[in-house]
């Protein structure tokens, strides 16, 4: 276990505030990896992981001015007990923690803030083998749950958050709960595992998702209808400023912010398509507020950020929202707003390959545009055979507000104005 | 041992460009590929709520706000709410803090220092108040603020930095409480002190680069 300290930040700074916790208990960092940020004195600071591993505790609320050296989250695991390195100069002599320590710890030892002996002085008693993350403490103090019953699997036979989440998910554990006497539930059929199947609970997040796909296709009468779109004129755009853009703003130009642009722009045109329905109302969105799905990585699921007045900003605009709305998606550091409040989406399957789909609507949305793969074709213009970039656009719509011809002219006029781009400033 | 410092004036630029210079910038010198910088900007008319901040100090609502073009930005500096706008020089000092001092305090109390000997050459006495980081300036009991200071650090590398009113619209500031302060602002314009950029600019960097010792250096 490792002990991170509030640092010392300079000569006259005897305290900082926690403003804003990066990292949520039970979150795995990487060393230099921005853990919380303080502020002191108008300047506000990252700080780093000092080492690999799991943040077993956030011991300071955000909000919260403590003094320089108080212990200030504990991070697990990882190469343990390894001599993690300072993330700020090591502090002099540390002033003891302004907080109660936490119980069954070792106590701080000063002069060596970021790197607090590991483990050695707890006392444990009556606990399963080996010593447990306050994590698991804390998981088995809030379910109730017996943890010498539970085997460990982690290093030295440890109880680790995954025996404890397997522990809970076992149909014994749900068993153990006092019943409801009045109330006769039927038991949820839990499938037993056999020799040709593995079962496992979904997480949270993949119960939302069903939940929300199979409501959108209840709710809404999807449509979708597709048009091939030249890009020729986008791509050579693109082409002739990449470099420079990569190098002036740190990140590459992709097709997408041109088509968020231009969707934009087609959603100012056809208001009814930036819409929603409620009861026997439409209700008109007066802001283009354009949700970007992100697929999280590893097949982990699936999440739509919001660029908020999405028609206000041009092409070096919604780059940088979606380079980093989708960082922050995957990195789970968006805030509650910027993931409510879309009035349209656009889904990228392109960058994975997919020439067009059909997209389900994110409700309470009526639109949402897929955009394929951008590839270079053989088409005809004039009778002669010429090559162009091509793209496909698939327009999902909800046809109880929008008609088809509504859906194609929208969708027409995304694709006029990619193939008549003509702004040549990004 | 004196280091280079690039000074460079963006001129007009809205904030989100500008931050992403910023960023790369300060990208680049935790890389260990970069130069500490001293960036000029002007931004349009942008009120930003800084990690201390609180929506509750920006008085003016969204159709208000949106009516007067003020844009709304929402940022990682330290300090509270603040504005910035045509007439007001903006100054991102990019620094390494590794190669300076490793020293919050000094950082900030260095970049107060360059803005009172910039405003003493043009004749404005500036001073801190302990406790208030900025400058201000005007008689004991009714000081007003001249120039506010948001910084954040990475790796001890800066960015944000100062905001010196030269000839600032102060009317923006009443759709804020500055820095989540209710106390006056003003500007060189309303001192009677010099108003051109030009002019104010070459000093504020005159002052950097010999307070934060670097080797004078180019300007861009």
């Amino acid at each position: 276990m490792i002990d991170v300290v509030m640092p010392q930040m300079g000569e006259s700074i005897v305290e900082g505030t926690l403003t804003k916790w990066l990292k949520k208990p039970g979150d795995t960092v990487e060393r230099d990896e921005p853990l919380f940020e303080i502020s002191t004195d108008k300047v506000d600071t990252e700080i780093p992981s000092p080492s690999a591993g799991t943040l077993a505790e956030a011991l300071v609320a955000e909000g919260q001015t403590v003094g320089v050296g108080t212990i200030v989250a504990r991070i697990s695991g990882g190469p343990a007990a390894v001599a993690a390195p300072a993330p700020a100069p090591v502090a002099v002599a540390a002033p003891a923690p302004a907080l109660p320590p936490p119980p069954a710890t070792a106590a701080p030892v000063a002069a060596a803030p970021a790197v607090v002996a590991p483990v050695v002085a707890r006392v444990v008693t009556a606990e399963p083998a080996g010593p447990l993350s306050p994590l698991v403490r804390r998981m088995a103090r809030e379910n109730n749950i017996d943890l010498s019953k539970i085997p460990g699997t982690g290093a030295g036979g440890r109880i680790t958050k995954e025996d404890v989440e397997k522990h809970m998910s076992q149909p014994a554990a749900a068993a153990a709960a006092p019943a409801s006497p009045s109330v006769v539930v039927p038991p949820v059929p839990s499938p037993t595992p056999t020799a040709k199947t593995r079962v496992e609970p979904m997480s949270n997040m993949r119960q939302k998702i069903a939940e929300h796909m199979l409501m959108s296709k209840r709710t809404s009468a999807h449509v979708t209808t597709v048009h091939r779109v030249d890009m020729t004129k986008v791509a050579k755009m693109r082409a002739k400023n990449k470099d420079e853009f990569a190098a002036r703003h740190g990140m590459s130009l992709t097709f997408l912010p041109f088509v968020a642009r231009a969707a934009a722009e087609a959603l100012r045109a056809f208001p009814i398509v930036n819409a929603s329905i409620d009861g026997p109302n439409i209700v008109f969105h007066n802001e283009i507020n354009m949700g970007i799905a992100v697929a999280l990585d590893g097949g982990n699921g699936l999440i739509v950020p919001v660029i908020r007045n999405a028609d206000e900003k041009n092409v070096l605009g919604l780059q940088r929202s979606i380079v980093d709305l989708a960082a922050r998606a995957r990195s789970k550091q968006l805030k509650p707003d910027e993931i409510q409040g879309g009035t349209f989406s656009i889904t990228n399957f392109g960058s994975y390959g997919s020439v067009f789909a059909t997209p389900v609507i994110n409700q309470p949305q009526v639109a949402i545009l897929g955009v394929g793969t951008v590839e270079k074709m053989p088409v005809v213009i004039d009778d002669a055979i010429a090559i162009r970039s091509q793209c496909y656009l698939a327009l999902t719509f909800d046809h109880r507000l929008i008609d088809g011809a509504m859906g194609d002219q929208f969708t027409a006029k995304v694709k006029a104005v990619l193939e008549n781009w003509s702004e040549d400033v990004l | 041992m004196n280091r280079p410092c690039i000074v460079r004036d963006l001129g007009r630029m809205n904030y989100a460009d500008a931050l992403a210079i910023q960023l790369s910038l300060a990208r680049e010198l935790k890389e260990d590929r970069g130069t500490d910088h001293l960036l000029f900007v002007e931004h349009p008319h942008v009120v930003t709520i800084g990690r201390n901040g609180h929506e509750g100090n920006v008085l003016a609502p969204l159709a208000v706000r949106k009516q007067l073009g003020i844009e709304l930005f929402e940022c990682d500096r330290g300090g509270d709410v603040t504005y910035h706008g045509p007439g007001q020089i903006v100054g991102y000092p990019i620094m390494d803090l590794r190669k300076w001092k490793r020293d919050v305090g000094a950082f900030v109390r260095a970049v107060e220092q360059t803005m009172i000997d910039t405003l003493e050459e043009f004749g404005v006495g500036a001073f801190r108040i302990p406790g208030l980081t900025g400058v201000w300036t005007g008689p004991e009991g009714s000081e007003a603020k001249v120039a506010a200071i948001g910084v954040h650090l990475s790796r001890w590398v800066s960015t944000h930095g100062f905001a010196l009113n030269l000839k600032t619209d102060l009317g923006y500031f009443q759709h804020i409480v500055p820095c989540g302060l209710p106390r006056p602002v003003t500007s060189m314009e309303k001192l009677g002190a010099c108003v051109d950029a030009g002019k104010v600019k070459g000093a504020l960097a005159r002052h950097f680069v010999k307070i934060f010792d670097f080797e004078p250096g180019e300007t861009v």
